[in-house]
C-alpha cells in the first residue's frame, strides 16, 4: 500500500532545505537583536536629575572635557566632577535659574548629585580610560559627538566586538595625543588616517594584535 | 538523541540572558551608591587630617607658595620647555575659560556673563610674585574659586609659569626676540580650524 503520493519526495527534500533556512534566520534574528540598541540601550536619552547639556558646555563655550572630568589622564574613571566645578561658574551665571536648584542644593547640603549612570561597562571587563587616552584614543572616538547632545546618551555598542574592532588595528582610529579631546577631529591635510595611525601606533608604542587581542588584557 | 541535543540547545539560547550576576558583581565601582553607609556613598571620605604616608606637605613653598609666611618669588622647582608646554596645555583647559587664550579676561565664560575675569596684562599683575598667582589658582580671588581640587600642585606651579610667558609676550619688544625667531612672527601658524558655534 502507497501511503504517501509521489509528490512527497519532493516536500521531505524541500522541507530539509526550509529547516535550514528557518534555523539560519534565526540564529540571523537573535544575533540582530543582540546587536540592537535595545540590547545594548545605545543611542537612548537617559533623563538625570538636571538636565545638563554637553551641547551648551561643549559645543556652545568650549570648554575642554577635562575641565570636569579632571581624573581621565590618570585613572581607570574619567572622574564625575563634584557639584563644586559646576559653582565655579553658576555661582553667578544662571544662578537664581530653578532648572539648577538641585546643583545649588546639592551644594548647600553637601549631597551628591544622582546622576544616572550611561555608560555601565560588565563587571567581568577591565577598562582604563588614563592608558587609552595617552595612546591616542580621543573621547570623541568611543563617546561620539558629545559637543551635540543635549543629554548624555550611549553612542556605541560596548560590546566585545566593538572593543577589539579597535583593539585589533588601532591605526583605524588613533589621534595625536594634542587632539585627544577635539571634537569633530580631522586627518590633517595631506595624510590620511591609515598613515597617519600607523605613524601614531608605532610612536605610542602601543602593542602588537596578539597583546592587544589576549584575553587578560581586559578580563583580568 | 536527536531530542536531547534540540533540548540542549534550546536551554542554551533561553539561559543566555537570564542571570546579570557577573554583570554586576557585589564590589562597589566608582560614585556607585551604597546601602550600607548612612550617607549612601560608597566611596568614604578620609577623617580629618589623615596623611598618607610619605605625602605630608611639609614643604611650605611647593604646596602653598609662601616661604615663612610670605609669598616667594622664585618657582620652588627649575621649569623646562617641556613643563611650559605642559602649563599652556593645563592653561587651556582650566584658565581660558573665563581668562581667554590671550590671558586678557576675555574667555568665553566671561562673555556670557561671568564676572570680568582679571587681565594678565596690567602692572599690577606684571610685578606680582609667582607665589601670588600660585595662591590665587589654589584659593581662589574674588568671585574666582579655588582649583586646588581640579589641578594638582605641579600644574598648578606649571600653569604660573604659562601665565609668565602670556605677559612676557604681550608686554615685549621686537628687540627681545631671539634673532632665528623672528622671522616666524611675520608667519603666524594657521588658526585651528575649528571654532565653537553658538548654543
Amino acid at each position: 500500500m502507497q501511503v504517501f503520493p509521489k509528490s512527497a519526495n519532493y516536500w521531505s527534500r524541500g522541507s530539509i532545505i526550509a529547516g535550514l533556512f528557518v534555523l539560519a534566520s534565526l540564529g540571523w534574528v537573535i544575533l540582530t537583536i543582540q546587536r540592537s540598541d535595545f540590547v545594548t540601550q545605545a543611542n537612548q536619552f537617559i533623563e538625570q536629575p538636571v538636565q545638563f547639556s554637553h551641547q551648551h558646555h561643549v559645543g556652545g563655550i568650549g570648554i575642554d572635557c577635562r575641565y570636569c572630568h579632571t581624573a581621565v589622564e590618570v585613572s581607570t574613571s574619567a572622574g564625575i566632577p563634584p557639584t563644586k566645578t559646576c559653582i565655579n561658574c553658576h555661582s553667578q551665571i544662571w544662578s537664581t535659574s530653578p532648572y539648577l536648584e538641585p546643583v545649588r542644593a546639592s551644594f548647600r547640603d553637601d549631597t551628591p548629585l544622582q546622576w544616572i549612570r550611561v555608560h555601565d561597562l560588565p563587571d567581568f571587563v577591565y577598562f582604563n580610560h588614563s592608558i587609552h587616552v595617552k595612546q591616542g584614543v580621543g573621547c570623541e572616538t568611543c563617546h561620539g559627538r558629545v559637543d551635540r547632545m543635549p543629554l548624555m546618551l550611549q553612542k556605541s555598542s560596548l560590546q566585545m566586538e566593538w572593543c577589539l574592532d579597535c583593539h585589533r588595528n588601532p591605526s583605524q582610529y588613533v589621534r595625536p595625543r594634542d587632539q585627544i579631546t577635539t571634537m569633530g577631529y580631522q586627518v590633517p591635510d595631506g595624510t590620511t588616517q591609515a598613515e597617519l595611525g600607523a605613524q601614531l601606533v608605532k610612536a605610542y608604542n602601543i602593542a602588537g594584535v596578539e597583546h592587544m587581542t589576549s584575553c587578560s588584557v581586559c578580563h583580568r | 538523541m536527536r531530542r536531547n541535543l534540540f533540548v540542549v540547545v534550546l536551554l542554551a539560547l533561553g539561559a543566555g540572558a537570564c542571570r546579570q550576576d557577573m554583570h554586576d558583581t557585589p564590589r562597589y565601582e566608582a560614585y556607585e551608591s551604597s546601602a550600607f553607609f548612612a550617607d549612601g556613598k560608597a566611596a568614604r571620605p578620609t577623617p580629618t587630617g589623615t596623611v598618607a604616608r610619605g605625602w605630608l606637605r611639609e614643604d611650605e613653598t611647593l604646596y602653598t607658595g609662601r616661604a615663612n609666611g610670605e609669598l616667594v618669588a622664585e618657582f620652588p622647582f627649575p621649569v623646562s620647555q617641556a613643563d611650559l608646554q605642559r602649563g599652556r596645555d593645563r592653561y587651556d583647559i582650566y584658565c581660558t575659560p573665563c581668562h581667554g587664550a590671550l590671558g586678557d579676561g576675555q574667555g568665553m565664560v566671561v562673555q556670557r556673563g561671568l564676572r570680568r575675569a582679571a587681565s594678565y596684562h596690567q602692572d599690577r599683575l606684571r610685578d606680582e610674585k609667582v607665589g601670588y598667582f600660585y595662591d590665587v589658582v589654589t584659593n581662589g580671588f574674588g568671585a574666582m574659586q579655588g582649583y586646588a581640587e581640579q589641578i594638582p600642585v605641579r600644574d598648578r606651579w606649571l600653569i604660573v609659569a604659562y601665565v609668565r610667558a602670556l605677559q612676557l609676550s604681550q608686554h615685549a619688544t621686537m628687540a627681545e626676540v631671539p634673532a632665528d625667531r623672528q622671522g616666524a612672527l611675520d608667519n603666524p601658524p594657521p588658526k585651528k580650524a575649528e571654532t565653537p558655534a553658538a548654543h
